[in-house]
């Protein structure tokens, strides 16, 4: 994997005080904090897609990236996992962290970190396997339980994935012979069953039609108990109806970062109050 | 307009006389070689193993299962070699050691194949009568020779064919924690298997097909092998050594030998071509 990053240390590790968001955009407070990133920045080559970011994401919430195609949403969202190691040529600075811990450390588990916060991608990708294989690929590759454990977690997964009474006859077929909603409910069953911590969903729904796109975003809320919720999404309204933290970003900076309802009645920026009336994007 | 239309009738003109010849060249060698058939019968020319065109014996079981020897070893030696590699290349590799890689393995495929026996003949066959026994040309030498003859298709197919592999799998697999090896093993290869298989085919009949360097290097004995340090013929070689000074029946039978061997290699081909087009399925 060829990457090459640059770390600059920035003084000790923050502590999250209550109230205590420096440089965060955000009016109101955010009681729990599950993940802090710092100072952004990220550049593919000599093209600098991030400039700066600082935000939180709050425990048990869904937390919604918005803004015009080419922003940098996906960007964002994939430094949190960081899915923009694979890439050649990205450089990244600042800092993200994951329950007090940075996760840009030089000593941090890759695959354990990712176990912790898996993601759904734009496209649903089932492996060219049998659903079942799908399910259990997380299972293998982190030995999770026995055997004899794995049909209960695979019927419970897919519960709550609500796949299980469309798959629960053919859980050895093909997952490629899924509609496009059930490969994508495959995903997100595939990456829950693995108990993550944090789940990132990047334009979970663009591929999807209005009825798959509403059962997606019911699917979401019942999700938000259990889970931690970042989405990326193009889409307003989704962003409106599902999540309660929204930032707005714009050729790579954060302009914004509020209550979802601060930022569709009351948006402070200019720009974001352009974008959400549609007057460009 | 006009103009179109003949350009259009030539081009048609001569695909048509390609595929013209090529049944011409089926035809007669058929035409040839069904003499034998008819003669001898089918049954005592393909599992016969005696071969003696001087007392008109002739049954080819010798030979094919010397091409099935040669082939065999070939596959065992050449295969794991090869799609270590490919793997290596498409999944490993820095992107700029690849791009050398790559064409320095197609280059293998033009090296002709005089050159390889002839390697085989004065660097293997003594390394071989030296410390394993034998006379040292053998089944172990044309299976070593052909082992790096199939290696340039079989790489080149295979890499192909995991190129082709969505980057969204890889990704998928990366998300949810895996190494890269794990994604590789358990992923990127299952999605890549029919391509890979097909490799393996095409690089089958490369090896059934080969027959330069097989000659120089196997020693061109007509008897079952009962070890891979004896001396076999195969089928290709069989027609090669004596269609020079064959006629009558003998001729007829190298003709059939032809026969068997186009037999084989469509059948090789028209696998490898089934699972090309094979979509990934479970
Ligand atoms: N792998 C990459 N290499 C170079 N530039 C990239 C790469 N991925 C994205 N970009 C650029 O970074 C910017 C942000 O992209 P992205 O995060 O995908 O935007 P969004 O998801 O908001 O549409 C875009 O201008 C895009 O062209
Ligand atoms: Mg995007």
């Amino acid at each position: 994997m060829g990457r090459s990053m640059c770390l600059p240390i920035i003084g000790e590790p923050v502590r999250m005080a209550q109230g205590e968001h420096m440089g965060s955009p955000l009016r109101g407070n955010i009681m729990d904090i599950r993940m802090q990133i710092k100072d952004l920045s990220l550049w593919y080559g000599q093209f600098h897609a991030l400039k700066n970011i600082n935000m939180e994401i709050a425990e048990n919430r869904i937390t919604a990236l918005i803004g015009p195609s080419g922003c940098g949403k996906s960007t964002l969202l994939r430094t949190l996992n960081r899915m923009n190691d694979i890439i050649d040529g990205v450089k990244i600075s600042g800092r993200i962290f994951l329950d007090n811990k940075d996760i840009y450390q030089e000593n941090i588990g890759l695959t354990e970190l990712r176990k912790k916060i898996g993601m759904v991608f734009q496209h649903p990708n089932p492996f060219p396997l049998s659903i079942y294989e799908n399910l259990t690929y997380g299972l293998r590759i982190h030995n999770i339980g026995e055997k004899s454990i794995w049909d209960e977690k695979i019927e419970k997964c897919l519960r709550d994935a609500w796949l299980w009474d469309d798959v629960k006859d053919k859980l050895h077929s093909s997952a490629l012979d899924l509609s496009l909603d059930q490969k994508q409910k495959l995903c997100i069953a595939r990456l829950i069953i693995i108990e993550p911590e944090v789940i990132l969903m990047d334009e979970p729904c663009s591929t999807l039609d209005p009825i798959a796109t509403m059962k997606i975003e019911e699917l979401m809320n019942t999700l938000k108990k259990d889970y931690t919720i970042v989405i990326v999404t193009h889409n307003m309204q989704q962003a409106a109806r599902v999540s309660d933290y929204s930032g707005f970003l714009l050729l790579g900076e954060l302009i914004e970062f509020d209550d979802t309802n601060n930022i569709f009645t009351a948006p402070r920026d200019k720009r974001t109050e352009d974008y959400i009336t549609g007057r460009f994007g | 307009m006009n103009r179109e239309k003949l350009i259009e009738k030539t081009f048609f003109l001569i695909a048509c006389s390609a595929l013209f010849l090529l049944a011409l060249i089926t035809v007669f060698i058929f035409k040839e070689g069904i003499g034998i058939f008819l003669k001898i019968g089918f049954a005592k020319f393909i599992f016969s193993p005696d071969w003696a065109p001087s007392q008109k014996q002739f049954g080819l079981f010798s030979m094919i299962m010397g091409s099935v020897w040669i082939t065999i070893g070939a596959l065992i030696i050449g295969v794991p070699l090869s799609l270590s590699v490919s793997i290596f290349l498409a999944e490993f590799c820095p992107k700029k050691i690849a791009r050398i890689l790559k064409p320095a393995i197609e280059l293998l495929a033009g090296i002709p194949s005089v050159v390889y026996g002839f390697i085989g003949v004065v660097i293997l066959a003594p390394l071989i009568r030296e410390y394993l026994g034998g006379p040292g040309l053998s089944v172990l030498a044309g299976s070593m020779v052909l082992a790096i003859m199939i290696l340039p298709t079989v790489i080149s197919i295979s890499l192909d064919a995991l190129h082709a592999v969505p980057k969204s799998y890889l990704e998928g697999s990366l998300a949810l924690g895996a190494t890269r090896w794990q994604s590789v093993y358990m992923v990127i290869i299952p999605a890549a298997r029919s391509g890979i298989i097909a490799s393996v085919i095409l690089g089958m009949g490369r090896a059934v097909g080969e027959t330069m360097a097989v000659i120089m290097v196997s020693g061109n004995a007509v008897r079952i092998p009962h070890s891979i340090l004896e001396p076999v013929r195969t089928l290709t070689s069989n027609i090669a050594l004596e269609l020079g000074y064959a006629t009558g029946m003998h001729r007829e039978a190298l003709f059939g030998t032809g026969m068997v061997l186009f037999v084989i290699i469509m059948i090789l081909n028209t696998a490898a071509y089934v699972f090309t087009k094979r979509k990934v399925r479970k």
